[in-house]
């Protein structure tokens, strides 16, 4: 495969297009999942793709300088702490590990705020590391030697 | 009815993918079909009420994966593409499972009985009481990120594993390293 198709005009104006739409696409699917079908594993593979077609379309250089391999990688760790680090605070706020009912001052909005730290979590490290996955396939060599 | 026909379509669909699959010697086609398979599968999964379920699949099996086997087909060498493999372990191991899964199924309980064991344990809680408490009126999301929050959190730390696993194995960096490494052993050696 080519690095770079973005030779073909229909190709580059109509990734140009979806590239917001799918973007917002996965925020909806996101912070809509306690209401409709999603949720923090479908939005970050949505949000991934958005970022995997600019790259496929437009090449690896430039999809890197979008999402630098260093942020992606923290972004793949901050991710995983987040969703820890709820856990975290519910024992400092006397509760038991990822216990959200002591989040708030009452149960429900606990309840809220906790599923939606937690989805957004899980979000980030899946659009993180489906980026990555893309990036370091794309950007492998096979060396004859 | 409607559902038993849509069910009956859906599924000679993903047979007559199977059959092609088996058929097809080239590497990239067989990439394309199974996600034709999978996106199937997920208009099967809709059928069955499970929107979630179906909602992953497609975006994960049909969308991602997909292209993950799209780039890593890509990268194989030339001569490797439409290489013709030895088909007979694998017809006898996929028709040993099959005739265990066909086994299986006979004990299986009916699609929908109100008294196979899996309606029966925490599921009624979860429905009855979880739109009181939370307030939030979806379900799966409840047990996914509440009841059982434990789980998602593994889920999670598996997939950073495997990002994680891929990243070292496949960066330009480490390998640059490990031929350095070679070097100075070499010179150390010499």
């Amino acid at each position: 495969m080519k690095d770079n198709i973005s030779s073909s005009p229909i190709l580059n104006i109509v990734s140009r297009i979806l590239f917001a739409p799918i973007i917002i696409f996965g925020l909806y699917v996101q912070f809509h999942g306690d209401y409709g079908p999603g949720g923090g594993f479908q939005a970050g593979v949505i949000i991934a793709a958005a970022f995997i077609l600019y790259s496929m379309i437009f090449g690896i250089k430039k999809g890197e300088t979008l999402v630098p391999v260093k942020i992606n990688q923290y972004l793949m760790c901050f991710g995983v702490l987040l969703y820890a680090g709820v856990g975290i605070v519910s024992i400092f706020l006397n509760g038991n590990y990822l216990d959200y009912n002591v989040l708030a001052s009452d149960r429900s909005s606990g309840q809220h705020i906790g599923i939606i730290l937690v989805e957004l979590g899980v979000g980030i490290t899946v659009a993180t590391v489906m980026i990555a996955l893309y990036h370091s396939f794309a950007s492998f060599r096979i060396k004859d030697d | 009815m409607n559902f038993l026909i849509i069910n009956f379509f859906l599924i000679s669909i993903l047979l007559l993918t199977t059959f092609y699959i088996f058929k097809t010697t080239s590497l990239i086609s067989i990439v394309a079909l199974t996600g034709i398979f999978t996106l199937v599968c997920a208009a099967i999964y809709v059928n069955l009420d499970a929107v979630d379920v179906a909602f992953t699949e497609a975006a994960v099996g049909s969308g991602i994966s997909t292209i993950l086997m799209v780039m890593a087909v890509a990268k194989l060498p030339e001569g490797k593409k439409n290489q013709l493999l030895n088909l007979f372990p694998s017809i006898v191991l996929s028709v040993s499972i099959v005739i265990v899964l066909m086994l299986i199924i006979a004990n299986l309980p009916l699609l929908g009985d109100p008294n196979a064991p899996i309606h029966l344990h925490v599921t009624p809680e979860y429905i009855k009481e979880s739109k009181s408490i939370f307030h939030i009126p979806n379900v799966v999301t409840n047990i996914l990120a509440s009841y059982r929050g434990f789980d998602t959190l593994g889920e999670t730390i598996v997939i950073f594993t495997a990002g994680l696993g891929v990243i070292v194995l496949l960066t330009s960096n480490t390998l640059n390293r490990k031929t350095k490494f070679k070097k100075k052993v070499k010179k150390n050696e010499g």
